[in-house]
């Protein structure tokens, strides 16, 4: 699904030049469930963020589903998005003066879907994810868990490719992580979602189905 | 632009302290600039009220007011043979010679006297202004020393109730009744006998001659037959436009000084927009960061932040208006300069200016949010989504 | 000291929040300065009046003339030192706009000069008018204005007066005192229009428009104005005498009206700013929140977390007004140029600075006080949450 080759990444900081990713080769299967995991500074944030097209290497492939991502134009490459990605934050990101409905919709405003389409889709990615009764409920109603269940529902609800996940249990207690992550798996196990996500969570590892490791830039195989 | 609307309208709802002084102080931007266009209006339409398309006013030329005219009785005479004249059922020449002059009467509430015009005319005068009617007491008796007195004047001004005598020209006149205008300059004068004027003040010339046309087209002709009459060295105009010149001057005055007033106030109620609009992007920056992952473009990020500032800057604009609109129950009374004269004359709020101020408004929402919301287009998204 | 200055880097933080509301705290401050100085400027010709002159004219209206002859009887009434004649000309200079135009005076050449202290004149200029008939003196205004010098021909045209073209050579050129001097009139020989009148218009001729009367003691004004009235009552045109300050004020009475108008819109100005500093500050203080619960839970008093945020609106609005009345004095000073002889006496006053620096403070004050009270009653805990 994911074919990552010679990736590199650096940052500049006045006059100072600094890498943060050095010459990455990964290649990540469809449907796999994978962690990545690493110190402050590893790189692994950024990693996740060219796979999903937010930012643009310095040099390298990056080919998603056989598309090279990196050749795209900016335009090109939101349009990409919108049809490709499914984003999990960890603070949800989800817009405070829309309720649940409204967050869920807002990747499909993208398309040209009729609003009874809309609203189906709407509605059963929110039965999925276990909400379909706090449609109507805006962000600063629901839980921690509720919020992130939410913003799993919308990123869902274009049918990506892939999903990306920064932290997406880091601002939850014990039981709120603990839904979310069986959430995933079965996004995963039953739906065949290609998951990517960046933890510190030990527990999270355990959910994925495979953990790679990166430390000042560089992939340390394990 | 896919971003929904409710999006925009609810952000400036959740922000009520904000959005009401930002729209509060274009509120009042709005209302100054309203103030000034109905108060132009009100006196273009006083002036041009003031006078019948039928009618056409001579005066001594270059003359540019009737208080500085002259027409002799000769002259006036001579007008009245002239082929372009209406005449009455009775064949009489519908004529009017008129005299004008300026006396001082205190206004109401204070003891300064102000110049009030005194218009001396005759039963036809009369006849040829039918937008002007009595409606308390009646019409002065021809011969006598009896005047009566425009609304404006019987509102504002003391001393001048029926039954009352106001004292000028070494005579005591009696008002015996207060006549309507129509809304138009003529509310603001006093009418009295034309001989009755031109005896006390020594007058051997008329001001002023009114003639009702024949037909509206007959204005050129007269103006060329008086052209070319030697003894007729008069200016010929059409009643509303020559009252509509009157003032010129005023309503340059109120125009310029209104605009540059509203222009300036502006800029203040934009600098506020665009402190307001900053403070909304920066708090708002990982909500942007989210949608262009989302997949949304930069354009709807900044036509989006664009409209929250016109609606913002429409909320603003309406409030004003609709305070403006309350302005409608007041009268201005103030000298016109060109006729030395005090005019009294209202605001006048018109379709155009509701249309004019509105665009107003929103350009100054546009000019005000440009800046911020191009900032918010402008943000890279890895940067915005790490800003929390 | 260190507090000032801890206050003064807050402000600084928002670099561009902090410098868009001082801007528009700039806008609004000069711009009420300057409508405060316009209104001032506006009663300007009664300031330059002296208590030492009065006004004497047609009892009947100011558009009536008096008998020239009365010269002689009013300077032979007790108290009266000279009286010279002045007829208003209303002299057109090239044409009808507003940049073109200055007053113009028919006067008795050879005293008006004695009655005017004020008119610093040249004493080889003054004779030089003197000696001849079509001579003019023009104020040090219209003389900048228009580029005009010693011996230069002026043409004019006069729709009172009529008679084509007037031309008039400059003789001399006068200065005015000080501030209050208006200078911007023109002056010729009344004998000169005396004499075109007996020539074309004879029934015009030997007609004053007013009579100024110099007293020697100021404060017999009453009494001597009274004594002039009675010598021509129940002739042929009974006069009004008034101080010529009185007589000046009248003229502005009667545009009351715009001059109200216009003082209470530049305080409007000082609303919508304060809106646009509210603000500001509303949003500073909810943004900051969090440092206040901080510092309160380190033992710092609800009195000192408030007195930062008020201190950063007072500051603030400090800055942004000091600024706005420094740059009022070189505005008004451009806008005195460019309204040519409109407001011949345009300067700021002290009282209009005081009124400046009220408004600074009380917009600072004003907008300072909801902020503070939030921040001083924040609650610890609450405060924090809204960190991060």
């Amino acid at each position: 699904m994911v074919s990552i080759t010679h990736l590199s990444k650096s940052y500049r900081r006045g006059d100072q030049v600094v890498p943060v990713l050095r010459d990455i080769t990964l290649a990540i299967p469809a449907g796999d469930f994978i962690a990545l995991m690493g110190p402050s500074g590893s790189g692994k944030s950024t990693l996740l963020n060219l796979i999903a097209g937010i930012d643009k290497p310095d040099s390298g492939e990056l080919l998603v589903h056989g598309e090279d991502i990196t050749r795209l134009g900016e335009a090109d490459l939101a349009d990409w998005r919108a049809a490709n990605v499914g984003f999990i934050f960890q603070f949800y990101n989800l817009m405070p003066v829309l309720d649940a409905f409204e967050n869920v919709e807002l990747p499909l405003l993208l398309t040209p879907l009729s609003r009874r389409d809309r609203r189906e889709r709407v509605e059963t990615a929110l039965s999925l994810v276990g909400l379909a009764d706090r449609m109507e409920h805006y962000p600063n109603e629901l839980s921690g868990g509720q919020q992130q269940r939410v913003a799993i529902a919308r990123a869902l609800i274009t049918d990506p490719a892939i999903i990306v996940a920064d932290e997406p249990t880091g601002d939850l207690d014990r039981k709120s992580a603990e839904e979310i992550l069986g959430l995933l798996r079965r996004l995963n196990a039953e739906m065949g979602k290609t998951i990517i996500m960046v933890t510190h969570d030990g527990h999270a590892v355990e959910s994925a189905r495979h953990v790679t490791h990166l430390e000042k830039g560089e992939l340390i195989l394990g | 632009m896919k971003i929904p609307l409710s999006y925009i309208f609810r952000n400036l709802w959740t922000r009520k302290l904000t959005t009401l002084l930002t729209a509060g102080g274009m509120a009042l931007v709005v209302f100054v600039f309203a103030a000034v266009l109905m108060l132009d209006a009100g006196l273009q339409k006083t002036l041009v009220s003031t006078g019948s398309r039928d009618n056409a006013i001579l005066l001594r030329q270059s003359s540019q007011t009737e208080i500085q005219s002259a027409v002799y009785r000769d002259q006036a005479s001579l007008l009245e043979t002239m082929r372009e004249v209406a005449r009455g059922a009775d064949g009489t020449p519908l004529v009017s010679k008129e005299t004008l002059v300026l006396t001082q009467i205190p206004k109401r509430g204070s003891d300064k006297p102000q110049n009030v015009v005194v218009r001396g005319l005759g039963p036809l005068g009369i006849e040829l202004r039918p937008q002007v009617r009595i409606i308390d007491g009646r019409w002065f008796h021809a011969g006598t020393s009896e005047i009566v007195v425009g609304r404006s004047i019987s509102e504002g001004f003391e001393g001048v109730a029926i039954g009352q005598r106001l004292r000028f020209a070494q005579r005591e006149w009696t008002v015996v009744g207060t006549f309507d205008g129509g809304k138009s300059g003529f509310d603001s004068e006093i009418w009295g006998d034309v001989e009755q004027m031109m005896q006390a003040f020594r007058r051997t010339a008329y001001s002023s001659v009114i003639v009702r046309l024949i037909e509206r087209s007959e204005l050129t002709r007269l103006q060329d037959d008086i052209k070319g009459d030697q003894r007729l060295i008069l200016d010929v105009k059409r009643e509303p436009e020559f009252y509509a010149e009157q003032s010129r001057t005023l309503s340059t005055f109120i125009s310029i000084l209104g605009l540059t007033l509203s222009i300036i106030f502006s800029i203040g109620a934009m600098i506020g927009a665009m402190i307001t609009m900053y403070a909304a992007v920066a708090n708002r920056t990982t909500e942007i960061g989210t949608l262009r992952a989302l997949g949304f473009r930069r354009s709807s990020i900044l036509v989006a932040f664009l409209l929250e500032s016109v609606l913002l800057a429409i909320v603003g604009g309406a409030a004003g208006l609709i305070l403006a609109s309350f302005l409608q129950a007041f009268t201005i009374t103030t000298m016109n300069w060109q006729s030395f004269s005090q005019l009294a004359f209202g605001f006048d709020l018109t379709l155009h200016i509701v249309a004019v101020t509105l665009v107003f408004s929103i350009v100054m929402g546009l000019v005000g949010g440009f800046l911020p919301s191009v900032r918010a287009a402008r943000l890279e998204i890895v940067d915005s989504l790490r800003a929390a | 000291m260190y507090y000032l200055k801890l206050i003064f880097k807050n402000i600084f933080r928002h670099k561009l929040r902090s410098l868009l509301t001082m801007v528009g705290l700039v806008v609004a401050i000069l711009a009420f300065g300057l409508l405060q100085t316009v209104v001032n400027a506006w009663y300007a010709g009664a300031d330059m009046a002296s208590a030492n002159r009065l006004v004497t004219r047609n009892a009947t209206s100011l558009v009536f003339s008096l008998p020239a002859y009365y010269r002689e009887r009013i300077k032979a009434i007790e108290g009266v030192t000279a009286v010279a004649v002045s007829n208003w000309f209303g002299g057109i200079y090239k044409d009808q706009s507003f940049q073109n135009f200055f007053a113009t005076f028919a006067v008795d050449h050879d005293v008006f000069f004695d009655l005017y202290p004020e008119f610093k004149v040249k004493p080889d200029e003054l004779l030089a008018f003197k000696k001849d008939q079509r001579g003019c003196m023009v104020g040090r205004l219209i003389a900048d204005q228009h580029g005009f010098k010693v011996g230069d021909v002026i043409p004019m045209t006069s729709p009172i007066y009529g008679g084509g073209t007037w031309e008039f050579t400059v003789r001399g050129i006068y200065e005015p005192k000080d501030e209050t001097t208006v200078t911007r009139q023109m002056y010729f020989h009344w004998d000169y229009l005396n004499e075109q009148m007996k020539k074309r218009f004879p029934k015009r001729a030997e007609s004053a428009g007013v009579f100024i009367v110099q007293i020697a003691d100021g404060s017999r004004a009453a009494e001597i104005s009274q004594a002039i009235d009675k010598e021509f009552r129940n002739s042929l045109a009974e006069t009004l005498t008034e101080t010529e300050k009185a007589f000046s004020l009248g003229f502005v009475a009667q545009t009351e009206a715009i001059v109200t108008a216009v003082k209470i819109v530049s305080f409007v100005v000082i609303v919508i700013i304060f809106a646009v500093v509210a603000n500001t500050m509303a949003m500073t203080a909810r943004e900051r929140l969090a440092e206040y619960a901080t510092l309160k839970a380190l033992g710092f008093s609800p009195g000192f977390v408030a007195s930062l945020i008020f201190g950063e609106s007072v500051l603030i609005s400090a800055l942004g007004g000091a600024a706005g009345i420094l740059l009022t004095f070189p505005i008004a000073a451009g806008f005195k140029s460019a309204m040519g002889s409109m407001f011949p006496v345009f300067y700021v006053t002290g009282a209009t600075v005081a009124m400046q620096v009220a408004a600074s403070l009380a917009v600072g004050v004003l907008a300072g006080i909801a902020p503070s009270i939030r921040a001083a009653n924040v609650r610890i805990v609450d405060g924090l949450r809204y960190a991060g």
